[in-house]
């Protein structure tokens, strides 16, 4: 059986909610920061991604030079790069505008929604990941607005565990990977997310929260290979 | 709409857009080698990691990051129900009232 569009539509319903929590108060924050409702639908539209838009507002309350809000946008971002590299080889053999389409709309949670779905060998083709993509894209732009149009008098999103939202996804989704991917052993696995989690603390005291990220995940990954080779050779 | 404002749209969509669909069309150009795809083999599990206790930080300029306890102690019974339900829908609406309760009890 072939999946269809409406199978990834399917497939992102679990992770809506997150999309909405963050969308929301990502819209509230970037309202509360002056931007008008069109610059924050703008703002979803174009940039569609929900921590830079955070950062974004941030910036701009401060009238932070143009160069440097992109820059600093530019390095928030570049993880997304690591996550379509590890994207692109699956779609391979499909025509480049459908890899375009995948790669324009891809984010964290269905990076990891596809992942998991490619670790439980479900044959995952270019329509079911639009469907997955472009629910989420309406989702996220939808709660975005909403976000602006009742950020004038909601007082605070915090105050209703909405800012936890995407913590409590990043939960889900790790935990769902950790459990789904049976290729690597269990061992391995705990190995890598150990040395992340203990290269990010270090590396917090040096650097920003964005190069910590990008570089204990690329440490991450390089200790990972490391012990699966040494499992290999025993 | 200000210039300036136009003008952070565009350039952070153009940043952010890049890297998302550079790697698509590489990929289409080059076969990557295996040691290459086993790396990225673990970068699911390593970037959720970062983002996840990234999270959980607070950052301080210069010292080492200091836990956000709220957030660690709403962690728990999220995790629990992350391992009873394997649900995302009942991972993200627990953990968010979790949270709430926290909130309304703790400060």
């Amino acid at each position: 059986m072939t999946l269809a569009f409406k199978d990834g539509v399917h497939a992102c319903i679990p992770t809506l909610l997150g999309y909405i929590g963050i969308g929301i108060a990502a819209g509230v924050i970037d309202k509360s920061a002056n931007l008008s409702i069109l610059e924050v639908t703008l703002l979803a539209m174009i940039v569609y991604a929900g921590a830079a838009q955070f950062i974004i507002a941030g910036l701009m309350m401060v009238a932070t030079p143009v160069s440097a809000v992109i820059f600093t946008v530019f390095l928030v971002n570049s993880r997304h790069f690591l996550m379509s590299m590890a994207t692109a080889p699956i779609f391979r053999q499909y025509s480049l505008l459908n890899n375009i389409g995948i790669g324009s709309l891809l984010t964290d949670e269905s990076f990891a929604v596809a992942m998991t779905a490619i670790s439980n060998k479900v044959p995952i083709n270019p329509p079911w990941m639009h469907g997955l993509n472009l629910t989420a894209y309406l989702t996220w732009v939808l709660s975005c607005l909403m976000g602006a149009l009742i950020g004038q008098w909601l007082p605070d999103p915090a105050l209703f565990g909405l800012d936890y939202a995407l913590v409590a996804m990043f939960i889900g989704l790790l935990y769902l990977q950790l459990i789904s991917d049976k290729t690597k052993k269990i061992k391995n696995k705990i190995t890598a997310m150990l040395t992340v989690s203990i290269m990010l603390v270090l590396l917090l005291r040096f650097i920003s929260v964005e190069l910590a990220i990008l570089i204990s995940t690329f440490i991450g990954c390089c200790l990972g290979i490391l012990v699966e080779g040494k499992n290999d050779n025993v | 709409m200000t210039t300036y404002s136009l003008l952070i749209i565009l350039g952070c969509g153009l940043v952010t857009w890049l890297p998302r669909v550079i790697p698509f069309i590489l990929v289409k150009k080059i076969q990557l080698p295996d040691i290459i795809l086993r790396f990225l083999c673990y970068v699911p599990i390593c970037i959720l990691t970062a983002l996840f206790v990234s999270n959980l930080l607070i950052v301080k300029e210069g010292k080492f990051p200091e836990l956000n306890m709220t957030y660690v102690l709403a962690t728990i019974p999220t995790a629990l129900v992350a391992f009873l339900t394997k649900n995302l829908m009942y991972i993200v609406i627990s953990g968010m009232c979790f949270m709430a309760i926290i909130r309304h009890f703790c400060i």
